[in-house]
């Protein structure tokens, strides 16, 4: 499976995930830097956690209008399978290639814990690798990490299985709507979540449950 | 140059120079300075920047150690970690700005302390804050902690460096002048440190970074002053941070700094370009020119005066090999920032300044610095507080443990440091809430050990034992997780060093601080004093907060405070004789604030630790706490919260119980050790003059202590988790106890 990573101006998890993509895959991905105009030839993107330009105007949205967005986006109609994580995620609706928003925390706060989430729906290249109703625990750091949609799309997400991962067990560390973490689009080949796999896939730092995800995609993409 | 004699009496006053000093400058020019020279002269002279107070006395400190690369007089310190590695730090207080806006001042204040670390060729690994506010039911203190809290993370988080700990005191000593204290590690190749001596004349100097503004202006000088009641005036002084400009910054000066273009670089924190033009020229012994009519600029019409002097965030000067300005403005670019050539460096020892084509200043270099004043100020021995204070013998010791944990400087930090990023860099082994945070060396099985250590409380009481204390407890809290100590930066807050007293304070402490250094082989390598922490003539507790590092050869060999087994035997190593004074059980629980600090045996302290050091790095220890804040019984709480886990314990024979569960002893530690290896430990500990006490056994949900009563972990997790966030939500304050 070969793999990129995006670098917008002020990401910051682009190393994280990079080392969690070299341990699972045992290959180096592609840095790709935002003003590039040509993805290389692979067969995963990631669209890491971070700032991407200061979170200025509104988290990911001069990143979803840069030049590397306009190429990914293309491709993943492509079929590119496409992975936003956080901030990665607030690209991802800011471009249209998920439906609905990332708004501030219910709090108002920044917030950086261990939170229990249940994997939804097990059928998709991100989570064929867990059980349907599984309980794992990934870390969130976020301040917008609020998803919202209207009734209607929530509706249409939950009723097509494509809302993949929600927080459980009366733990909401955003106030989501529905308890979202993560959805794919109607494809089902682009996932959007605040959680951070990336920094759970080493025994070391609290838990390994993230590196399924990628063994997951190393298996479809291979 | 034409000197247009502007600068009558009160404008040299204003800009907080003595009669003196004037005098001096005048003497050193050979001339009278014009109002930018004397803008220069005020903020190189400030005691922000030239230490003039206490640099006598910081001689005093041991700076030396085979490993210690760098000591103090650079940006930040560095010390040889094996391997090729290098561990940059230092910490740096944002103490006034923090108070007059506290959102802005503490989120600057940890990107100036990034700054300092990236300047040394380092990625930050990781931050740590000491915070002291006023008491908590002083009006502003809820605001001041939502703010500087949210700063740190705001400025903290979007650069992507995980903020690992820290530590946080409510006193009303702080209730004008609280402490922001915020300490950054960075990690560099041994043989790739940058520093900041301009060698060579002929040499480009460059600007990078952000554009300058009229914000900051005389932030210097503020931090040199008390403040007074219209303190809330200078928020115009207070600088303004952009963290995505200092990202950008960060991640373009890596890349530049893995060329070989830079000769040297400085970033430009306190009196922006004033200070660090003068400082590189100083430091490689040449001149140095500028033309302000180069330098990038965000305001219209701005003078010399204000060029020189802004405190705009995000700012760098660095010297550059000749005809390699080119390739740097290249990566500059790429990286959105400003990138000028705003003069040269000469062989003349002078910085002369050019605006509009006109010389605005021209100053020898040596006058700035080298001559920048040095007081040996009188100073007055604080009186020593002694003696025993009486207690109430007949509390029952579980309710007073449930107070403790529950109370505003022992209670959980969660609210805290859930706001802040930890995790980012997929490094961090240890995060909040343990004795020290452990941060791995990425790609590597060693890892840093960090913490931040001093109690005022003990330094009010009895500044030498309290300076020694404060890195004892630094040493000690290193030696807990399994590291060994390498090395410290200090953060010196005190009052007005005018006053005999203060001074006092300051020195004993610096002799306190230097004392424990020594005996435990673990010296300073940079710092940062913060003194006129005042208002209206209240001083602070005395604080001079220790930053310390270690190491850990394998990050598998290191110990937690969390209880993990049942029935693990627990063990305290030291020796507890019972002592009350300065305690937080006689402040909380009997409301008294007195009796003499807790001494630190130096040589009990450095064979207690070693043995401890021994056992985790052997394998045969992985369970470790020390004893500190609100003693024995707290430390046992602490560890069984964190390993939701109970224990029992029984109190030894002729032991008071008050006294032994929560006397402030130095030099302790709690074990939680494998049944069978309990005797043995005690028995090497004891063969080699260490005192070793089994305790008791960790299971269940409560903490038991025999005979006298029992607390369920359920009922201390709510006291201990609760006050936080009840205190910053609630509209009326919770009760204390």
């Amino acid at each position: 499976m070969k793999s990129a990573v995006v670098i917008f101006p002020a990401s910051n998890c682009d190393r994280d995930a990079a080392v969690a993509l070299e341990q699972v895959t045992g290959e180096k991905p592609a840095m790709v830097w935002h003003a590039d105009t040509d993805l290389p030839d692979v067969d995963l993107v990631v669209l890491p956690g971070g700032f991407a330009h200061g979170d200025y105007l509104r988290c990911g949205a001069m990143a979803a209008l840069s030049n590397i967005v306009r190429d990914i986006k293309a491709k993943a109609e492509k079929g590119l399978t496409v992975l936003g994580i956080c901030n990665g995620f607030q690209v991802l609706t800011e471009a249209g290639m998920l439906p609905g928003a990332l708004m501030r925390n219910a709090e108002l706060k920044f917030v950086c814990k261990p939170v229990g989430i249940e994997v939804a729906e097990s059928q998709s290249v991100f989570t064929r690798r867990y059980e349907n109703g599984q309980h794992i625990v990934f870390p969130v750091a976020n301040g917008v990490g609020n998803y919202v949609a209207d009734e209607e799309t929530l509706d249409r997400l939950e009723g097509e299985g494509r809302v993949l991962f929600r927080y459980a067990g009366g733990d909401n560390p955003n106030g989501s709507a529905r308890n979202i973490a993560g959805i794919v689009n109607e494809k089902r080949n682009v996932l959007g979540l605040m959680p951070h796999p990336e920094r759970v896939c080493d025994p070391l730092l609290g838990g390994t449950d993230g590196r399924a995800l990628f063994e997951g995609l190393l298996e479809s993409l291979s | 140059m034409t000197v247009q004699n502007d600068v009558s009496p009160e404008i040299v006053r204003e800009h907080g120079l003595s009669v003196q000093e004037y005098a001096r400058i005048v003497e050193l020019l050979a001339r009278r300075p014009n109002l930018v020279e004397l803008g220069v002269f005020s903020v190189m002279w400030s005691e922000h920047c030239s230490y003039k107070s206490t640099r006598a006395h910081l001689r005093r400190l041991p700076t030396k150690a085979p490993w210690v690369l760098q000591g103090p007089g650079e940006n930040a310190g560095v010390i040889d970690i094996g391997d090729g590695d290098a561990a940059v730090f230092k910490m740096e207080s944002h103490n006034h700005p923090s108070f007059i806006e506290p959102y802005q001042g503490a989120a600057t204040g940890v990107g100036g302390i990034m700054r300092d670390v990236f300047t040394m060729g380092a990625r930050p690994i990781a931050m740590m804050n000491a915070l002291r506010f006023g008491a908590p039911d002083h009006e502003k203190t809820r605001h001041l902690v939502a703010g500087v809290v949210a700063g740190i993370g705001g400025y903290g988080n979007c650069m992507g460096v995980p903020t690992v700990g820290g530590e946080v005191n409510f006193h009303a000593s702080y209730n004008g002048n609280i402490l922001v204290n915020a300490m950054c590690v960075g990690l560099a190749r041994a043989d790739r440190i940058f520093r900041s001596a301009a060698k060579g004349a002929g040499n480009p100097v460059v600007y990078i970074g952000s554009k300058t503004g009229r914000d900051g202006i005389h932030g210097a000088t503020m931090a040199s002053a008390e403040f007074s009641e219209d303190s809330q005036e200078k928020r115009p002084t207070v600088q303004v941070g952009d963290p995505f400009t200092e990202k950008l910054l960060l991640e373009a000066c890596l890349e530049l700094m893995e060329t070989d273009a830079i000769i040297a670089i400085q970033d430009m924190g306190a009196a922006g370009l004033t200070s660090s033009s003068a400082e590189m020229a100083s430091k490689g012994g040449s001149g140095i020119e500028l033309d302000l009519d180069r330098v990038p600029q965000r305001e219209m019409e701005m003078t010399a005066y204000e060029m020189l002097l802004s405190e705009s965030q995000e700012r760098m000067l660095a010297v550059l090999k000749p005809g390699r300005e080119a390739e740097a403005e290249r990566i500059f670019r790429k990286w959105e920032l400003d990138f000028a050539v705003i003069g040269r460096t000469t062989d003349t020892g002078r910085m002369v300044v050019r605006h509009h084509g006109r010389v605005v200043a021209d100053i020898p270099v040596h006058a700035l610095s080298e001559e920048a004043p040095v007081y040996q100020r009188p100073l007055a021995r604080p009186a020593r507080q002694s003696g025993k204070p009486a207690y109430d013998r007949t509390k029952p010791i579980a309710e007073s443990l449930l107070k403790l944990v529950g109370s505003p400087d022992l209670c959980s930090r969660r609210w805290i440091w859930q706001q802040y990023d930890w995790s980012v860099m997929a490094d961090t082994v240890q995060w909040p809430g343990g004795d020290a945070a452990v941060v791995r060396v990425h790609g590597s099985n060693k890892a840093l050990a960090i913490t931040t250590d001093v109690t005022p409380r003990y330094c009010r009481a009895d500044p030498f034992e309290g300076g020694k204390q404060a890195v004892a407890e630094a040493w000690r809290n290193l030696t807990a997780v399994g590291a060994k100590p390498l090395a410290i930066t200090d953060n010196l807050n005190f009052g007005n060093p005018e006053k005999p007293e203060i001074m006092g304070e300051i020195s004993m402490s610096i002799d306190g601080i230097a004392d424990a250094c020594r005996a435990l082989d673990f010296p300073v390598i940079s710092g940062n004093c913060s003194l006129y922490n005042e208002t209206n003539g209240e001083a602070i507790l005395p604080t001079p907060a220790i930053g310390g590092v270690g190491l850990l050869k394998d990050v598998h060999r290191m110990a937690r405070i969390a209880f993990r087994r049942e029935g693990d035997a627990i063990l305290v190593i030291g020796e507890t004789k019972g002592h009350l004074g300065q305690s937080l059980y006689l402040r909380e629980i009997e409301g008294l604030e007195s009796g003499a600090a807790p001494p630190v045996d130096l040589a009990a302290e450095k064979r207690n630790g070693d043995f401890v050091r021994e056992l985790i790095e052997s394998g045969t220890v992985d369970t470790v706490h020390d004893i500190s804040d609100g003693g024995l019984l707290v430390a046992l709480a602490e560890m069984a919260l964190a390993g939701d886990m109970g224990a029992l314990v029984s109190l030894p024979a002729d032991c008071d119980p008050i006294p032994f569960f929560y006397g402030e002893d130095q030099g302790r530690y709690v074990l939680g050790v494998a049944p069978e290896d309990a005797k043995t430990i005690a028995a090497q500990a004891n063969a080699t003059g260490l005192t070793a006490t089994l305790l008791g056994r960790t299971g269940g949900d409560k903490i038991a202590v025999d005979g006298a009563g029992a607390l369920p972990i359920g009922a201390l997790r709510r006291a201990h988790e609760g006050w936080f966030p009840a205190y910053m939500g609630a509209d009326e304050l919770p009760p204390t106890n």
